[in-house]
């Protein structure tokens, strides 16, 4: 197979916006599961996130407003979610699976009048001379805003769980409600912000693929993205920058077997096709071989209810 | 409260009832995407709106829209027959022995199944002459492209997505010798993330003009960014004219549902088989923006208004299988059945067809 | 201050009250809803929940409700027992189609032979299929520890590809001008899983539901596996000190996960569906997830939940038909029901309170 027709800065460069939705929505889901909550609704935050985001912007002209009403668009949705498994102590699967249903629907109902609609348009962030740099430049320092936020996201959160006193609160919870309900934490407040705030990222993720990189609004947009973000937080076993590293890997593979497709590179495209599910399951299981790792890094109340002893 | 709702009902019941009186023409259509996909389906849809204006009380349609092809499909027929439907349009492929199956159950009931070739006794069948357009834009493409290299992004290895690209290739190297197809099979009709994707990936290989048989308008941002050039497609994307989309490919279903319908009322349909192009006015090429010199313009228009008119049909040998072995002679033109199963690539493509 | 106090014992009056407290809910709600969008909202309700049992067509969509359920409630099953051990598989739709190529695949290939057998070997192949597609989560889960949430989740998309693959090439018919898409089963005698009772909507696939549902429920409170399932959901230290051996259990649950929704695949495919094609699947394995929860993971429920699902799909397909409603509207609508349905779940567990807690 003749990989000389492949340019690794420009394949660089198209899988970091490629990866960009998804690891938004991934990162949001990492601090969620970390408080032990399974929020299985991402594919219905993301596409909220999406309408609400592209409604806000045409009616403001503002995309900076559409992020921002896609934020609050997704976090409100993800608090349905938060009210039903933290107040109403309902099964975590189950409503996360009914917000995605929930969330498809509403979002086709709100889009309605906004299908033949444009958004306004995203200007580039200019880096000025550093985009400039011959390779390196088009590879890193041409991409919108939100590309960069992703990125920083992933740092913040990374560091929000590790340093700071809340990301330990938050941890403690996750890994064991009761204890921290006992050290006087307040458990479900904690878990309704990390739920929001998963709501957020998603919603953001969506925005991205309604306002930047399609850009208009049409319905089921997402097309699976949030399963896939769901994925990636498995295959980080829970870790920020793995979270980082498997977005752009799956990301890098569905971006590279297209550059495969197009440079005419002869491989049966149902092989491709399949490639990204396949190799992040490859390097799952190699992962993984590390014996009981993922598993020993797994929120260990994750997805279990919590019910204050009165 | 509860008396005030039952006394609404009451009212609207009644109101129904004094309407079905009045003896409406029912007509339902079966979609396999939402109304709101921007192609494929948003263009039956208008078709079905372009009935209602043309027949106003006379007319009443009912759709349901993302109906999965299989068991689904073939309740949602039942259903809208037994719901009183006169003619009922079913527009994807995947529906053919579902409307067979359920036309042979309700005998007075028409139906029309688009791009299959399954009829009955109240079966029709009808599709669109795409290839013609695409050989409108691939001529257009061939003038536009500066590195001769073109994109295109295609969904699923059948025979009409096949025949598209051997059109539109075959009239690109009619304009430029030296043209060039990049092929990407995204395996899906509609993921626009996917589908851009795809896009980004042709513009980093190089092409500068970008053609696409897939629903979303996502390669069109694409190539916005890119600052190249790319074509609309089911729907005319207007959004993004003048550029990059300089010009497009429309699905016009209006004037033939329109026709049916008319003959649903007066009693004159008949199962027939349509397959209809530019001529008739079911496949449409969108405007072509000021982008494109105005001899390409005057050239593309030329070879439509010859290709509607019957006078040029867009394979018209001689032309070649891809090995080079002779598949029409001088001046022969290929018959309907060949071009229906069309699974080959003609000479000068790369590549394999997928399967 | 409203607070939820926890009943000594689960509300068995409540248990069973809820389903319709949320259905009251869910009908308060949707009529909002509908009326919001300029339909006549008690219309809209009883087209979607009671013209399909006791209208005027009620006599074939009782049928079609059996055809829904069928595969949802089979699919159901099979999952609950996983989420009962806590096994996490969320692949049942590759499952599904998996089991639906093998099974279609086994009885073409005798295409057009008329044995007897032919039918019986496409179940058999259908079942072994799924099993298979589901080993792959299992396996490495026991080999290597890995998540099967992932791997089964992920199989899914390999699958979808593999459908769309032999729908192009392997399985497409011959006699199909070219198109993509199977022979239809249907009109092949031998592998035709056709409606035992005709006009019923009862086939093969509907009658393993209901045994599968049996099976389950007999498995689950008279067997030992079914104690040890139940165990290591519960407690799984507690399980291990009581010989409950993991990965047997690991494999079991995936596996019987994977047979039956390779079993909902093939009795789909050449029953109601007819034919391998490109979109075959339509989302029976992630709603059967939903079904699986909703019956509370017991089989009785899982019928009834899955029976109450289907409703909703008939009823709201009709009410796009016969009112103009948009499939968006429908799926809003089926989001708040499952929600609803949810959040009134609380009240069989725990009471509802007012003031601040007694002393203790």
């Amino acid at each position: 197979m003749d990989l000389s027709v492949i340019n690794p800065a420009v394949l660089a460069a198209s899988l970091m916006v490629a990866a960009t939705p998804i690891l938004l929505a991934a990162i949001g889901e990492l601090v969620v599961e970390k408080s032990g909550v399974l929020n299985l609704g991402v594919e219905g935050m993301m596409i909220i996130g999406a309408v609400s985001g592209y409604a806000v912007s045409v009616n403001t002209g503002s995309v900076f407003l559409g992020f921002v009403g896609a934020v609050v668009g997704g976090a409100m949705l993800a608090l349905v979610f938060g009210v039903l498994t933290q107040v109403l102590l309902s099964n975590q699967v189950a409503s996360g699976l009914a917000l995605t249903l929930f969330g498809l629907g509403l979002s086709a109902l709100i889009g309605e009048s906004y299908l033949m609609v444009r958004p306004p348009p995203v200007g580039d962030l200019s880096l000025g001379p550093l985009a400039d740099i011959p390779g390196l430049g088009k590879m890193l320092f041409r991409h919108d805003v939100i590309v960069y936020l992703s990125l920083a996201l992933v740092g913040g959160v990374w560091a929000f769980l590790r340093y700071s006193r809340w990301g330990l609160i938050l941890r403690a919870v996750g890994e064991s409600h009761d204890a921290a309900h006992a050290l006087g934490y307040k458990v479900i407040r904690v878990r309704l912000a990390a739920i929001a705030f998963g709501g957020a990222c998603a919603g953001l993720g969506g925005a991205y693929l309604s306002l930047i990189r399609v850009p208009q609004w049409t319905e089921g947009m997402t097309a699976g993205a949030g399963w896939i973000a769901l994925a990636i937080v498995v295959f980080s076993s829970w870790k920020p920058v793995w979270v980082l590293v498997g977005a752009y890997l799956f990301g890098g593979v569905a971006v590279l077997q297209l550059n495969l497709q197009a440079a005419g590179v002869e491989v049966p495209v149902e092989y491709l096709s399949m490639s990204p599910y396949l190799i992040t399951i490859l390097v799952l299981i190699i992962m993984s071989t590390g014996r009981g790792r993922s598993a020993l890094n797994a929120p260990a109340d994750l997805g279990r209810p919590f019910h204050a002893p009165a | 409260m509860k008396t005030k709702l039952l006394a609404a009902a009451a009212i609207s019941l009644g109101i129904a009832a004094a309407a079905a009186a009045q003896e409406k023409t029912k007509v339902g259509f079966i979609y396999v995407g939402p109304v709101g996909d921007l192609g494929w389906t948003y263009e039956h849809d208008q078709g079905r709106l372009a009935v209602e204006e043309e027949f106003g009380d006379l007319v009443e349609t009912v759709y349901q829209e993302s109906v999965p092809e299989g068991a689904d499909a073939e309740r949602a027929l039942t259903q809208m027959a037994l719901g009183g439907a006169d003619l009922i349009f079913t527009t994807s492929f995947g529906y053919m022995d579902p409307t067979i199956n359920v036309a042979a159950k309700f005998p007075d009931v028409k139906f029309e199944h688009a791009t299959g070739y399954k009829r009955a006794e109240n079966v029709s069948t009808y599709s669109a002459r795409f290839y013609e357009g695409r050989a409108v834009i691939g001529h257009i493409a061939g003038k536009m492209t500066k590195t001769n290299r073109i994109g295109y992004i295609a969904s699923f290895p059948i025979p009409e997505v096949i025949r598209g690209i051997n059109s539109a290739f075959i009239h690109a190297r009619k304009a430029n010798p030296d043209v060039e197809f990049s092929i990407v099979w995204v395996n899906t009709w509609f993921d626009p993330a996917k589908e851009g994707d795809a896009a980004q990936a042709l513009v980093d290989q190089g092409v500068d003009v970008i053609m696409q048989h897939t629903d979303s308008t996502a390669p069109q941002a694409v190539a916005k960014d890119a600052g190249i050039y790319s074509f609309g497609q089911a729907s005319d994307m207007a959004t993004f004219a003048p550029e990059p989309r300089i010009s497009s490919i429309i699905d016009d279903w209006a004037p033939y549902y329109i026709a049916r319908v008319a003959a649903v009322m007066d009693g004159t349909w008949e199962s027939t088989d349509t397959w209809d192009g530019i001529g008739p006015g079911m496949v449409e090429i969108g405007e072509m923006s000021e982008v494109i010199p105005a001899e390409v313009r005057a050239d593309a228009q030329a070879l439509s208004d010859s290709i509607a008119a019957g006078d040029y049909h867009p394979f018209t040998g001689p032309i070649n299988y891809q090995d080079g072995s002779p598949w029409l002679g001088e001046g022969e033109t290929a018959d309907d059945g060949v071009l229906l199963g069309m699974n080959f690539y003609v000479e000068g493509l790369t590549g394999d067809v997928p399967n | 201050m409203i607070r939820l106090e926890r009943r000594p014992q689960a509300s068995r009056l409540w248990a069973a009250a809820t389903p319709l407290v949320a259905v009251a809910l869910t009908m308060v709600a949707g009529s909002a809803l509908f009326g919001f969008l300029g339909k006549d909202p008690f219309i809209s309700i009883r087209t979607i929940f009671w013209d399909p049992l006791f209208g005027e067509f009620a006599w074939y969509y009782r049928g079609q409700l059996l055809v829904k359920a069928g595969p949802l409630i089979l699919i159901a099953i099979g999952l609950s027992l996983g989420f009962r051990a806590g096994i996490w598989n969320i692949g049942a739709e590759g499952q599904y189609i998996v089991g639906a190529i093998c099974g279609a695949g086994v009885g073409l290939a005798f295409y057009p032979a008329g044995f007897w057998f032919i039918f019986p070997l496409m179940i058999v192949a259908g079942a072994i299929g799924g099993f298979a597609w589901a080993m792959i989560p299992a396996v490495l889960k026991v080999w290597f520890n890995t998540n099967e949430i992932l791997v089964s989740l992920l199989l899914v998309y390999v699958a979808e590809q593999l459908l769309a693959s032999v729908s192009l090439g392997l399985l497409r018919n011959p006699d199909g001008a070219g198109f993509p898409g199977s022979r239809n089963l249907r009109q092949y005698e031998a592998a035709s899983n056709a409606e035992i009772i005709a006009g019923t909507g009862i086939h093969w696939g509907v009658v393993t539901a209901l045994l599968a549902v049996i099976f389950a429920y007999v498995l689950l409170s008279r067997h030992m596996l079914g104690y040890q399932i139940r165990l290591a959901g519960a407690s799984p230290r507690a399980a291990r000190f009581a010989g409950v051996r993991p990965n047997l259990l690991i494999v079991f649950c995936l596996g019987a996960g994977g047979a039956l929704a390779g079993l909902a695949g093939l009795f789909e495919v050449s029953g109601p569906s007819g034919q391998i094609s490109i979109d075959f699947n339509s989302g029976y394995g992630f709603t059967a997830i939903i079904v699986a929860f909703l019956g509370r993971l017991h089989p009785i429920g899982i019928l009834l939940a899955g029976l109450l699902l289907a409703l909703t799909f008939i009823g709201g397909e009709a009410a796009q038909a016969n009112l103009g409603l948009p499939a968006s509207a429908i799926q809003a609508f089926q989001g708040m029901l499952l929600f609803f349905l949810l959040a009134v779940d609380v009240l069989a567990s725990y009471r509802i309170r007012l003031g601040s807690p007694e002393a203790a």
